[in-house]
């Protein structure tokens, strides 16, 4: 596949390319100091442009092509993924997968939004929005974790809930409100962790939990910077200034407690080594699960509520 | 904030919209009827021509409902913050003061307690006016109170909607009312107690994705907007004009996601007797 490379990724790209070229002309010795040399500076380099990144960067980050999707986490992850299929009353949202799998040797339901590569693959998935065929597939899968006692894990990545006809027709706003509602109260430990873009009620619609973890490069919030733009400013470009307003980074919504961990990323960000993102976030969500399976259900359910009933900010 | 630091009856509690302007005769927005407007308010503000459902504020709602006098409001000091310093082509803390003064519009909601036909029951109602019903922490944590009331009190819950979606300005803090609301309700739905949703017009985003929708019985007016995604929002995704009806009242119940479309002067009989079937 093409290498897509982020305006601000650029230097980095040109100076790794440049080493690269030295290493393939390495019988000479001399040079090798010299790649050392340059291999500090290129860390130097991502260090710095990584700190500094701004709100817009991180959703471009976000939604970097070659940036690990849910089924890429799953497959890094998890074994004996077993997909299921189909909500049994309409049909199957490519939208949203989900099925059993085995983490660290644990049986868990796993579910996520999951978009495409290339333009094939993102009409299969529908760019990653879904209908409410896909809401209503990820609560039976959850009812069948709920049924059997497993652990539930979601990952959301997506634009939004698609905003189209027939999706009004079966009821996309149903579908979501529904999902809240039963996954607020599913006796079993349930983990949300944002893996790229949380867009809005079509993220949230699989996303309320015991924990809610957020990779460092994903955003998450009510809109997406353009359409708030649009919206707020009446006109498409002021998206940088949205990003900013919207504060919808992960420190962003550590600080505003919404969320309750950061998940760091590999240097470069996820897309950069997929199989790394996916080891760190394992070993994170292992540890979370231990520790919920520890709370006996009812504490769950009443903590549960008890920290969404905190979220917001107003004066009495 | 000062500007909120005033008693309650120093400020109008005129929630109405723009759309019914002062003055002696009223235009019907539907059918361009020039209505008296003593009567139209009589008619429950309902055009007595073409059956139009004129906006209307939580205090006429109140007074469409409750047996005299009944209601009693709760925290009706809590008021909205700026918890991100949000500033678009205006600061946030401008638009609430703007529409707090200059539009006299005290309220994004309101909850409490009142008795339809004898019945004890809890309220809470949206007020479009107040930045489009959007749904921000302030509606997020009355609605939560108002069910955890109805819970503690074993009463009936009835939350009126009307809102154009999320509050942008309160970014995921707006969201997330979405899942602390639903989050209580189930809490509701477990101790068995009924809830009745009553969607006006117009209903869209995340209210409806979250306890608009999740009623035991949900209502509709008759011809209100009911809906996820908004109309100019559909129409730009699949590039076509929506069908006529689409997204109304009756489209929502011939697809089966409202109960029944009740007209205004219907509503409390039928809230009040749903009531009896439902509660102990
Ligand atoms: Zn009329």
């Amino acid at each position: 596949m093409a290498k897509v490379v982020l305006d601000f990724e650029k230097p980095i790209f040109d100076l790794e390319q440049k080493i690269e070229e030295m290493r393939n002309l390495s019988d000479n010795v001399d040079l090798e100091s010299e790649i050392k040399t340059l291999e500090k500076k290129v860390h130097q380099l991502r260090e710095n442009i990584f700190s500094n990144l701004t709100r817009w960067q991180r959703v471009q980050l976000a939604r970097h092509p070659e940036r690990p999707y849910t089924l890429d986490y799953i497959g890094y992850m998890t074994t004996d993924f077993l997909e299921l299929h189909g909500d049994r009353k309409f049909g199957d949202d490519k939208a949203i997968v989900g099925g059993f799998a085995k983490l660290d040797d644990m049986p868990v339901m796993i579910i996520g939004q999951q978009k495409g590569r290339d333009t094939k693959s993102n009409l299969y998935r529908n760019f990653g929005m879904p209908n409410p065929e896909g809401y209503r597939k990820a609560l039976r899968l959850m009812q069948l974790a709920a049924k059997f006692n497993r652990p539930i894990i979601t990952m959301l990545d997506t634009p939004g809930a698609y905003p189209g006809l027939e999706a009004e027709e079966r009821g996309q706003a149903e579908a979501i409100a529904r999902n809240l509602f039963e996954m607020s109260r599913f006796p079993v430990p349930i983990i949300v962790t944002i893996i790229g873009e949380g867009a809005s009620g079509g993220a949230l619609g699989i996303g309320v939990g015991d924990r809610m973890l957020m990779l460092e490069n994903t955003w998450y919030s009510v809109i997406a910077p353009e359409s708030c733009s649009s919206i707020l400013w009446k006109s498409w470009d002021y998206k940088e200034q949205a990003a900013e307003a919207l504060r919808l980074t992960a420190p962003d919504l550590l600080e505003q407690k919404i969320i309750d961990r950061i998940i760091p990323e590999p240097p470069g960000g996820a897309h950069r080594n997929p199989q790394q993102a996916a080891m760190i976030l394992k070993d994170a969500l292992v540890e979370e699960i231990r520790a919920l399976q520890k709370i006996k259900p009812d504490k769950l359910l009443e903590r549960r509520i008890e920290k969404f009933s905190k979220m917001g900010s107003w004066n009495e | 904030m000062p500007w909120f630091r005033r008693s309650k009856e120093n400020i109008s509690t005129e929630n109405r919209k723009k759309e019914i302007p002062e003055g002696m005769w009223v235009k019907c927005s539907s059918c361009g009827e020039i209505l008296h407007r003593q009567a139209l308010e009589q008619n429950l503000w309902v055009c007595v021509k073409c059956n139009h459902h004129f906006r209307i504020s939580s205090t006429d709602y109140f007074s469409i409902l409750f047996d005299e006098k009944s209601f009693k409001e709760l925290d009706a000091k809590m008021t909205s913050k700026d918890p991100l310093k949000f500033v678009d082509t205006k600061k946030y803390t401008e638009r609430i003061k703007d529409t707090i003064i200059k539009k006299k519009l005290q309220y994004s909601n309101r909850y409490g307690t009142g008795k339809i036909n004898k019945k004890k029951i809890v309220i809470s109602c949206i007020d479009y006016g107040f930045i489009g019903g959007s749904m921000g922490s302030v509606v997020g944590e009355k609605i939560f109170r108002a069910a955890e009331k109805a819970l503690k009190t074993k009463s009936p819950l009835i939350i009126i909607s009307a809102s154009g979606g999320a509050r942008m300005m309160e970014a995921a803090y707006s969201l997330m009312q979405l899942a602390k609301t639903s989050a209580i309700l189930a809490k509701l739905h477990e101790a068995k107690i009924p809830f009745i949703s009553l969607m006006t017009d117009p209903t869209t985003g995340g209210v409806t994705a979250s306890f608009a929708m999740l009623g035991d019985v949900n209502i509709a007016e008759p011809n209100a907007l009911i809906g996820f995604a908004g109309p100019r929002v559909i129409k730009q995704t699949i590039g076509k004009d929506l069908p006529e009806g689409f997204q109304r009242a009756e489209f929502l119940l011939e697809k089966g996601f409202v109960d029944m479309v009740v007209p205004r002067k219907e509503l409390k009989g039928t809230i009040s007797n749903l009531i009896g079937m439902m509660a102990n």
